[in-house]
């Protein structure tokens, strides 16, 4: 089944709730001439039709590869994937032809980037570049791919769309790049859209827009949406699920709300607790201690035992619970709540009321 | 903050944002067409002076070309009076005399085709020789990229004039006009291969390129489209600047005695057969050096403006 209809709004064909992708324990490394960098290590999720799942972690934990294995723009070589499978409505996009896997991109999953400078073309109008979507993947003429592109600048409410139809890149503010983007990605009506940190490079007030124009679009199509992203506060706002990466593994995933208000995971609490307080003002922030991990030399057991404070080495711990030695699976630690930690009850239990 | 200070200031910022860069939020839609990139240069190529001084002299030289008739003042280059050998230009003769006492003016003006023919066909085949192996060796990289740059290298080792008058010499292309073109292109395009090939690596990588592939464009799409124009940006100066090195070199050639032979006409013949005269009749030297001189300023010229008009950030 490589042949997938994906024409009309993923809305109309897919009811909310059924998976779109299936992500299985997927393995990415990088081969270099200085070793072999680990950089996504059985990573799984699912997303479905008009769900928000935002992945969280910081530089490094390897949320962008993954993401960039599902599109298949990763750079091959270095990168390899070698393991698991990335389900696209059903057919596993790794077995695909290279030209099937690019007939998905686009209509099927699209994306958009941290730098939206950088990535629209410098030598092409704005209107040209949302056109050509148009143009290449619907055949459209040059005057019906110029008014929907004006169409479509209004619905990422860019200002005056039919005036700056035909400016450059480096002629609009951040934010209203950013929109350029979503508008070139959100053109087919994708059923998923990956937003790569979409807003790290945008000043708060603009992230703001940025955030609500994502789900406001995401109402009006009921595409699912990936948010790849570092700021929690983002992530509070807008996703409805949330798995953190560490070490390119994911350490714990829930619900948004669940997640950031009682962490089943030491990472995650970690994370929380380096949040600064408005009421704890003057007091000092509380940082976790130590590096993240050198994706090519990974720590035995848990990957983040040495950073973490409730670690237990030795005797200390229970048979089989070594955090050095014994790496913990992710796990349903409470319902609808999992976590690869062997003291996450504990974790939960320190914040429980 | 209450809810109504949030609004406000949402408000604000959005007013901020609508207003950047923007006078009034009036649509007036002056065409329907999607412009292109071609459209949009030329817009800007219309209003550039250096384009149109660069253009109205490469149309006279073409002219002179195609019509010579019109700007010999009535001379037959090859009607020749020995006693006026080496004449000082006059109000009568512009530019003088030659050794064989012929119309110099005459001489150079009929001149200007065959120089203009290896000039521009050869920086023809540089171009698409120097574009075409640059891009296919800068995308695939791996083992295509890593042949393309030997042979490259290879050609690099022969020089310029040795590599032609080997070439001439042998005879395979024969002695014409467009062999010597094809002689000086064959041994000249692996700079501007280079050119191509360093950008397209440097631009393969950009985002917008990996934006372009998470869209769904295949590879041909983003070689043509999205990489080669934010190439040849480079190239396209280098080859104005070579027609001038080019005409120079059919010059050496003829030198050599394996260029044009007479009783063909050109400016590098023209100079050749100067330098030995060069301290009496010195005019010899100048006239077909002035004319080639400006020649290569208008092409120089011409493509200065391309390549701004190509870039959309150079645009005023």
């Amino acid at each position: 089944m490589t042949h997938l209809d994906l024409s009309g709004p993923t809305a109309d064909l897919v009811p909310a709730g059924t998976p779109l992708l299936d992500v299985d324990d997927l393995h990415v490394e990088f081969r270099t001439r200085s070793g072999t960098v680990h950089a996504v290590n059985g990573v799984s999720y699912s997303l479905a039709a008009g769900e928000t799942l935002a992945i969280l972690g910081e530089s490094g934990s390897g949320k962008s590869v993954s993401a960039q294995a599902i599109m298949g723009i990763l750079e091959t070589p270095p990168a390899v994937i070698t393991g698991g499978g990335i389900w696209f409505q059903g057919s596993n996009v790794l077995e695909m032809s290279a030209e099937d896997q690019r007939k998905i991109r686009g209509p099927g999953i699209s994306m958009i980037f941290q730098d939206a400078l950088s990535s629209l073309n410098p030598v092409y109008s704005v209107g040209f570049q949302i056109g050509e979507m148009f143009r290449v993947h619907r055949g459209m003429s040059k005057k019906e791919a110029r008014r929907h592109a004006v169409d479509l600048m209004d619905r990422v409410r860019i200002p005056a769309a039919a005036r700056r139809v035909d400016d450059y890149p480096h002629q609009f503010s951040g934010g209203m790049r950013q929109r350029v983007m979503i508008a070139m990605a959100i053109a087919l009506d994708p059923r998923i859209l990956i937003a790569d940190e979409p807003t790290t490079a945008l000043d708060v007030t603009v992230q703001a827009q940025v955030m609500d124009l994502l789900k406001d679009l995401q109402q009006e199509t009921g595409m699912g949406l990936i948010l790849i992203t570092h700021d929690l506060g983002v992530v509070n706002e807008v996703a409805d699920n949330v798995a953190v990466m560490y070490a390119g593994e994911i350490v714990e995933r829930g619900t948004v709300d669940d997640v950031f208000t009682r962490p089943a995971h030491p990472y995650t609490d970690g994370l929380m607790s380096s949040v600064p307080q408005v009421e704890a003002k003057g007091g000092r922030l509380r940082p976790i201690a130590g590096q993240p991990p050198n994706l090519a030399r990974i720590p035995s057991g848990c990957p983040f035992h040495p950073r973490c404070s409730r670690r237990r080495l030795g005797a200390e711990a229970a048979p089989g619970r070594e955090c050095a030695t014994d790496a913990p699976p992710l796990r349903l630690v409470v319902p609808g709540r999992e976590a690869a930690c062997h003291y996450s009850e504990e974790v939960l239990g320190v914040r429980a009321p | 903050m209450t809810e109504q200070q949030q609004a406000d200031l949402r408000h604000d910022v959005v007013e901020a944002g609508t207003t950047t860069g923007l006078a009034s939020p009036s649509v007036d839609v002056t065409s329907d067409r999607q412009n292109s990139l071609w459209s949009d240069a030329w817009g800007d190529l219309r209003r550039n002076p250096l384009f149109w001084i660069g253009a109205v002299f490469g149309l006279v030289f073409l002219l002179m070309a195609l019509v010579p008739q019109l700007f010999a003042r009535g001379a037959d280059p090859r009607a020749c009076d020995l006693s006026s050998s080496n004449q000082k230009p006059s109000a009568e003769h512009w530019f003088g005399f030659d050794q064989q006492g012929c119309d110099y003016l005459a001489n150079v003006v009929y001149g200007a085709r065959n120089s203009l023919i290896i000039g521009l066909l050869a920086v023809a085949v540089v171009l698409v020789l120097g574009v075409v192996v640059g891009a296919v060796a800068g995308f695939d990289g791996r083992w295509v990229d890593g042949l393309l740059s030997r042979v490259t290298d290879i050609f690099y080792a022969l020089p310029l004039i040795l590599g032609a008058l080997v070439v001439l010499r042998s005879g395979v292309l024969g002695r014409g006009v467009v062999a010597v073109a094809v002689a000086l292109a064959v041994f000249g395009w692996m700079t501007a291969m280079r050119l191509v090939r360093s950008q397209v690596i440097a631009v393969k990588s950009s985002d917008y390129v990996a934006a372009a592939r998470a869209m769904g464009a295949s590879n041909g799409r983003i070689l043509v489209r999205h990489i080669l124009p934010n190439a040849v940006a480079p190239v396209l100066v280098y080859t104005t600047i070579t027609i001038g090195v080019l005409i120079a070199a059919e010059a050496t050639l003829t030198f050599l005695g394996v260029g044009l032979q007479r009783p063909a006409i050109s400016w590098g013949l023209q100079i050749e057969a100067g330098q030995s005269l060069l301290r009496t009749a010195p005019h010899l030297v100048l006239f077909p050096s002035i004319v080639l001189t400006l020649t290569v300023m208008a092409f120089i010229m011409m493509g200065d403006a391309l390549r701004d008009a190509l870039d959309p950030r150079q645009r005023a």
